[in-house]
């Protein structure tokens, strides 16, 4: 089934019954070439990628819940390409330009907008600091504009830019930043990697990793046992747990992060806007909600929910920045598990065990590298190399202090990220 | 979440400052070796369920303690001083 314009006409008019179903539901085949564990954005791109660049079908991704009802579901569908350190910048300059065909690839409308994100500055450090980074971003081959205070009151004149404390200089605007459905983005790759011939199996819980003589040989789950030549773990705030069951431990901990909410509005923000004294960002969505968020919670935590002292931070930091919002109501709040580095970047690499492949690490960030993740990892579970735009996502950094990337400038430590 | 310190009391959770899993309690020799370091500093157990971590009472009586949790519903099970040998 392809979706086109003409194609919505005529099912419009003919009362939508010739939609079908966008990927079966099929049984584990007892062996496959390639599993990969876990089904986000991140594992349904990876199998994606695997089947139409590399032409490799005999692929399954087992998922323990439903398709895309992990944080691929649950995050604020920020997209950039604004990082300054080498690993990163070209990483996430590969992702965005993967973003910018993604619809017309999928053939699937994963609404993606295009609306700019601003990073306010409010300290002459601060300005800096993001001249720096831009001219890394324009270096990279990414847009990168510095705007003054008048030109970003123009266009986003609800700021308080002269609050007392922390008054408005300018902002780093990125014009090619933006949104995406996050839902369409999970349920485009699933589309795309089915119709080549990928199964994907739900409510198939992975509970075992085989390995024999240093090499993996299948895993146990839910639904029996599978073989496989390699498998790829690409699970999330779950990876340690899953890791665990190949004897491995990793620089990872797990951490709830929280996103809100608004009743919907008429459209106000029509671009992404970032605090720089408060931990605060926030858009709007098609739906007319101001979806907005801001930083972990800062324990480890599988809970899926957070507490109340980072609600606090979010609501008096927005109130602090666009006292408008302080009239709208928010609706709802919700948490997911991210998978915290110490450096705050992520892993795309082979472990000690033959065959068995990890990607991890993407902390509070990984919706924007869902295209770049799934290009990359595929490149490695097919080809046995790195991908050159993730060579640095090496798992042994940490232990050889070779590479750390922390974007923050705070070390690599794992309660700094 | 409200986290009671030994020598004040039931307090908010935002009076502490979270340093990160209680095995930084046992830190390596020097001449330990890579992989000691490695294990120390970087790899973690992060089990869902109960941990060991260990939180510094800031805004109280500035004991670091550690905190027995569990992480799946945040219900603090036992609060110690580090300092007194807790591990
Ligand atoms: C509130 C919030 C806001 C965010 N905002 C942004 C943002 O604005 N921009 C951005 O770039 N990123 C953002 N992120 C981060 C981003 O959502 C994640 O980094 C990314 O979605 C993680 O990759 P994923 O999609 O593959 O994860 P997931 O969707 O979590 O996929 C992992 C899957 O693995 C499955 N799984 C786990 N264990 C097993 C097992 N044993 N067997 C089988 N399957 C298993 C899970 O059920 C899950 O479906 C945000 C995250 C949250 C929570
Ligand atoms: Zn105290």
């Amino acid at each position: 089934m392809r979706f086109s314009g003409l194609r919505v006409l005529k099912e419009g008019l003919t009362g939508n019954r010739g939609w079908t179903a966008h990927w079966r539901d099929p049984e584990p085949k007892p062996a496959y070439d390639i599993l990969i564990i876990g089904g986000g954005g991140h594992g349904l791109a990876t199998a994606y990628y695997l089947a139409q660049v590399h032409g490799l079908r005999n692929v399954a991704v087992l998922e323990k819940g439903y398709l895309g009802g992990g944080n691929i579901g649950r995050n604020t569908t920020i997209v950039r390409a604004n990082y300054g350190l080498p690993g990163n910048s070209e990483f996430y300059s590969h992702s965005l330009s993967l973003w910018e065909g993604l619809e017309q690839e999928l053939n699937f409308n994963v609404m993606q907008s295009q609306r700019g994100v601003l990073n306010l500055f409010h300290s002459d450090g601060q300005r800096d600091a993001y001249v720096r980074r831009g001219n890394a971003m324009v270096n990279q081959g990414d847009d990168a504009i510095l705007l003054d205070r008048d030109g970003l009151r123009k266009r986003v004149p609800y700021l308080d830019f002269d609050n007392g404390r922390f008054p408005v200089q300018g902002a780093l605007y990125h014009p090619r930043g933006g949104t995406a459905r996050h839902d369409a983005v999970a349920w485009g790759f699933a589309r795309g990697a089915d119709s080549r011939g990928i199964d994907l199996i739900q409510n198939c819980e992975v509970t075992g990793i085989d390995v024999a003589n240093g090499a993996v040989t299948g895993v146990q789950t839910s639904r029996g046992a599978i073989r496989a030549k390699k498998v790829g773990i690409v699970v999330a705030g779950r990876s340690s747990q899953v890791a665990a069951m190949a004897g491995m431990r990793l620089p990872i901990e797990s951490h709830v992060l929280q996103a809100f909410v608004t009743e919907g509005l008429k459209p106000v923000i029509d671009t992404v806007v970032t605090y720089g004294m408060g931990h605060f960002y926030i858009s709007q969505s098609d739906k007319g909600g101001l979806v907005f968020g801001g930083d972990i919670d800062m324990y480890a935590s599988y809970a899926a929910r957070g507490n109340l002292p980072a609600v606090e931070h979010v609501m008096e930091a927005g109130m602090a920045l666009m006292p408008m919002i302080g009239k709208a109501r928010v609706l709802r709040s919700w948490g997911g598990i991210m998978d915290m580095s110490p450096d705050g970047s992520p892993i795309i690499d082979k472990t000690g065990i033959d065959g068995l492949y990890l990607n991890c690490g993407w902390c509070y960030g990984g919706f924007k590298a869902v295209p770049g993740s799934g290009d990359c990892f595929a490149h490695l579970l097919a080809t046995g190399r790195p991908h050159p735009a993730a060579a640095r996502f090496r798992l042994d950094r940490f232990r050889t202090g070779v590479g750390i990337m922390d974007e923050e400038g705070t070390g690599a430590q794992h309660n700094l990220h | 979440m409200r986290i009671t310190c030994p020598l004040c009391g039931a307090r908010d959770r935002r009076e502490f400052y979270y340093r990160g899993a209680a095995l930084a309690l046992e830190r390596p020799a020097p001449d330990a070796g890579e992989q000691a370091w490695d294990d120390y500093l970087f790899l973690r157990e992060n089990p869902a369920g109960e941990t060991r971590d260990l939180w510094y009472h800031a805004n109280g009586c500035g004991a670091w303690l550690v905190v027995r949790r569990d992480t799946r519903s945040h219900a603090v099970l036992e609060v110690r001083l580090a300092g007194e040998g807790a591990q």
